[in-house]
């Protein structure tokens, strides 16, 4: 199967390359056979690819020890879904993985989009097709996920126990699937650009694979941010670690799209910037690959240092010197079709929250850096953490926050004083009376009563944009409230949508707040000897260690450490944090032991327990209880912001932008605006 | 401020703590069995005491990075990774360095002088590396204010080109909107509002 594997990458590279030239050429003009001949390369390099992938898949599943890659990452007792998961778990699977679902979402983008925009198809296949030529490349000449060894081990070494999480198993391919999406994007973009077809055409051919790239690098961000909480013991989620810099990195740039895509839309404008940001968005997903896989910036996350960084390397300044040249040669036929018009205008709002959240990318990406940058300027090697990123991101965190709230309340073109009177008296109300009640109560961290008084800024503004949604309808269709709710979101899934991811972010922020009233403490304890803990509110916690049991499972010999505990007296439960010695299935220790975490859940906090270890072998136990604020809201903020992702991108959320446009023109139109449909 | 009234809380918690004689741990029963298999259970522990709760050691600790290339700062990574013998070690050396009476500056001083500046978590600030802080604030207010600027020059001309228009729309109108297109029109704007 390995022979087929290995053939199907081949063939794939030459189709590919076939269907890239063609694409490129711009031959198959007036030819449709040709046209359709690079579109079939796109499906062809994604049934190719399913062939290898289903033989790589086999080998894993069979054990064959012989494939380097299957006895690097399994063993004969590893759980079979993870297994299925070590597709994924290695350099070389993961990057296979990378091709076949590049090649899945090109062959979707082939298929479903709809023929107004067939003229860009073939170019958007070439575009698709030669980063899939790049991902084969790297595997075919650099990272074969189908070597084989000079010899056949009786088992595998076995997947890093870190990685044997259920949130290991499902934050990789999230991750992914968004780096991955972002090409989708970046080919039509490239494609209007090629084909000089700069109308909003390729705007509207690309929203719903903008807000999927989005949701993924959200949802796969969060869900690593689960993983490292749960997983690595810590006991946080977010560490500025490059390898997590990185996947900020094009979220951020996305969500900045995002945003300003709508000025493109309402007003034709932006147009160059929109560009600027899709490419920079494939390259920073380009770069975050990079940094995982070249180990030119030390970091817990990423792969083994390997030659696959010189390629990622080479290929991250190809794209960006072709793609940003390609864009100039643009330039003159990427005119704003007008100009804006005031300070008070929610297409400045746009444009500052645009300015911000490039902003964070650039200090993130600059932070991330900076210790490069530093030993070739000064030959001095430094270190750049938390400290530093804390420092710099916090108050651009803050005023994105707060930017977030003001957008939606300025009206397009320009906001009149009285306009803006009505919109902002609530929203400030809240937020004014959310600090100062946290003030009150005597909370005195300032960045804290900051993104709390900012987050009642922008729940004020969401509940204002809906409350008056609502009452809007029920005046008008004498709808009942849940009706009138419900109708409103359905009608317009975009904007309302969009104000419940905003709500997910919010979540987020109080969440993130949380961690400033983190609790810890270490504790030895022998068998029925307590310690007590206070949490941030005041709760008394009494931990009371029960002992240690030793026990066989699956793929591990396990040591857990049980620990009963009470709240104010009353009794919570007894949790059990483990050491897990992961063993082959010949009972030979494949890892050294690791650590699992018990964690208790609530809305206000979570109790987290990890079991340092055992004094001299005995059931004495070294523990460290810590108490974290609020991370329950981190997770249930990324539901939120999920549900309102899916919301706006539901079909039928919405007029797209051309015929918005045109309706806003008739409309100033009838009104009688002088000159208006010539600037609109 | 923040440090430096943790540090002093914390002084004065465990010069407390020591002056009563106060144990770490309430007392239990105490019972202590061994385990079958102690190597399965990780690296063997020295019992943790008051000094591992100290806020001063944390204060200090969360400055210094470990030097195993873990990335986390030494308190982290004891408390984490259980296998890094470096961590640990630093630990140790952060105690002895307090026992000498050194301040927290002196500590870490004491860890630059040995691992140069990479055993800080984050870059002193002060000649090259006041770029490390100061280039991505400087740059975005540059561009903040280019942007007001900008956005100010375009609502003077905006608000010029209107004040020379006609007053009277140019729109000639056809007759009278119906009452179906009049209907038409506020849906079409609640629609759009709503």
């Amino acid at each position: 199967m390995t022979l087929l594997g290995q053939f199907a990458l081949w063939v794939a590279a030459l189709v590919g390359i076939w269907g890239a030239a063609i694409g490129y050429s711009g031959r198959w003009r007036g030819r449709p056979a040709l046209e359709q001949s690079v579109i079939r390369a796109v499906y062809g390099v994604f049934a190719l690819l399913v062939v290898a992938a289903v033989c790589l898949w086999q080998g894993l599943i069979t054990h064959d020890f012989n494939i380097e890659y299957v006895s690097s990452y399994t063993s004969r007792n590893l759980p079979s879904y993870y297994i299925i998961s070590a597709f994924w778990a290695g350099q070389k699977g993961s990057l296979l993985f990378w091709a076949l679902v590049l090649s899945l979402f090109a062959s979707l983008a082939q298929w479903f989009t709809p023929s107004r925009h067939r003229s860009l198809m073939p170019h958007v296949a070439a575009v698709t097709l030669t980063i899939t030529v790049f991902f084969l490349s790297v595997m075919l000449f650099a990272a074969n996920p189908f070597s084989r060894l000079s010899f056949t081990p009786e088992d595998g070494r076995g997947l890093n126990p870190q990685l044997q999480n259920v949130g290991m198993v499902m934050h990789p391919p999230m991750l992914y699937l968004g780096y991955i999406s972002i090409g989708i994007p970046f080919a039509f973009a490239m494609a209007a650009l090629l084909s000089r077809r700069l109308d909003p055409g390729w705007i509207q051919a690309i929203r719903k694979w903008t807000l999927v790239s989005w949701l993924f690098l959200s949802i796969g961000i969060t869900l690593g941010m689960w993983w490292a909480y749960v997983e690595l013991g810590w006991g946080g989620y977010w560490a500025w670690d490059p390898v997590e810099n990185a996947s900020l990195l094009p979220w951020l740039t996305m969500t900045a799209f995002l945003h300003s895509v709508m000025i493109q839309e309402k007003r034709g404008m932006l147009k160059r910037w929109n560009f600027m940001l899709i490419i920079g968005s494939f390259l920073l997903s380009i770069f975050g690959t990079f940094i995982t896989r070249s180990g030119v910036i030390s970091s817990v996350h990423s792969f083994t240092q390997s030659s696959v960084g010189y390629f990622f390397l080479a290929f991250l300044v190809m794209a960006a010197v072709l793609s940003y040249t390609l864009l100039y040669t643009r330039w003159p036929l990427l005119e704003a079709e007008v100009q804006l018009e005031s300070l008070a205008s929610r297409e400045a709002a746009f444009l500052f929250n645009n300015l911000v959240l490039i902003g964070i990318a650039f200090s993130v990406l600059w932070g991330t850096l900076f210790p490069i940058l530093s030993e070739a300027v000064r030959g001095t090697k430094i270190s750049v953490g938390p400290p530093f990123f804390n420092k710099v991101n916090i108050p651009l965190g803050l005023l994105l926050l707060l930017l977030t709230g003001i957008g939606p309340l300025i009206a397009w073109r320009k906001a009149t004083t009285a306009n803006l009177k009505r919109q902002f008296i609530v929203p400030v109300a809240t937020g004014v009376a959310t600090a100062v009640l946290l003030f009150l109560l005597g909370m005195r961290d300032g960045y804290v009563l900051m993104a709390l008084g900012l987050a009642g800024f922008v729940s004020g503004t969401i509940g204002q944009e809906f409350t008056r949604g609502v009452r809007a309808r029920r005046r008008m269709y004498s709808e009942s409230f849940p009706t009138a709710f419900a109708h409103l979101i359905a009608r317009n899934r975009r904007r309302y949508g969009g104000y419940i991811v905003h709500a997910g972010m919010v979540i987020y922020f109080v969440a993130f707040s949380g961690m400033a009233f983190k609790r810890e403490r270490e504790a030895t304890l022998k068998p029925g000897e307590s310690v007590e803990l206070t949490s941030p509110y005041g709760d008394t916690y009494r931990l009371t260690h029960q002992g240690i049991s030793q026990y066989e499972a699956l793929n591990r010999v396990v040591t857990a450490a049980a620990v009963e505990v009470t709240r104010n007296g009353r009794r919570i439960g007894v949790m059990s944090s483990e050491k897990r010695q992961h063993v082959d299935s010949f009972g030979r220790p494949t890892f050294e032991p690791s650590t699992e975490v018990a964690i208790k859940s609530t809305p206000r906090e979570d109790l987290y327990i990890v079991f340092a270890g055992a004094v001299s072998g005995t059931e004495e136990a070294v523990y460290r209880f810590t108490i974290n604020p609020l991370v329950m809201w981190v997770w249930a903020g990324a539901v939120v912001l999920v549900v309102g992702g899916l919301l706006t991108m539901w079909p039928g959320s919405g007029p797209t932008g051309v015929p918005r446009r045109e309706q806003a023109g008739y409309q100033v139109q009838l009104v009688g605006a002088a000159g208006a449909k010539d600037q609109d | 401020m923040t440090t430096r009234r943790a540090i002093l809380a914390g002084g004065l918690t465990l010069g407390l703590a020591r002056l009563l004689g106060a144990q770490d741990s309430l007392a239990g029963r105490g019972a202590t069995g061994t385990l079958r298999d102690p190597g399965a259970a990780g690296r063997p522990r020295d019992p943790s005491t008051a000094r591992d709760n100290d806020p001063f050691i944390y204060t200090v600790e969360h400055r210094i990075k470990c030097q195993c290339g873990c990335n986390l700062d030494v308190y982290t990574c004891r408390t984490t990774d259980f296998t890094c013998q470096t961590s640990p070690a630093m630990h140790r050396t952060v105690l002895e360095l307090q026992d000498q009476g050194k301040t927290e500056q002196q500590i870490v001083d004491a860890f630059i002088a040995k691992y140069g500046e990479k055993a800080l978590m984050a870059p002193v600030p002060k000649g090259f590396n006041l770029a490390g802080y100061l280039v991505p604030g400087f740059l975005i207010t540059l561009a903040g204010i280019a942007l007001t600027a900008y956005l100010m020059r375009r609502g003077r001309v905006a608000a010029s080109a209107a004040a020379s228009e006609p007053a009277v729309p140019n729109i000639t109108p056809t007759g009278a909107a119906s009452a179906d297109e009049l209907e038409r029109l506020r849906r079409a704007m609640a629609e759009d509002e709503v």
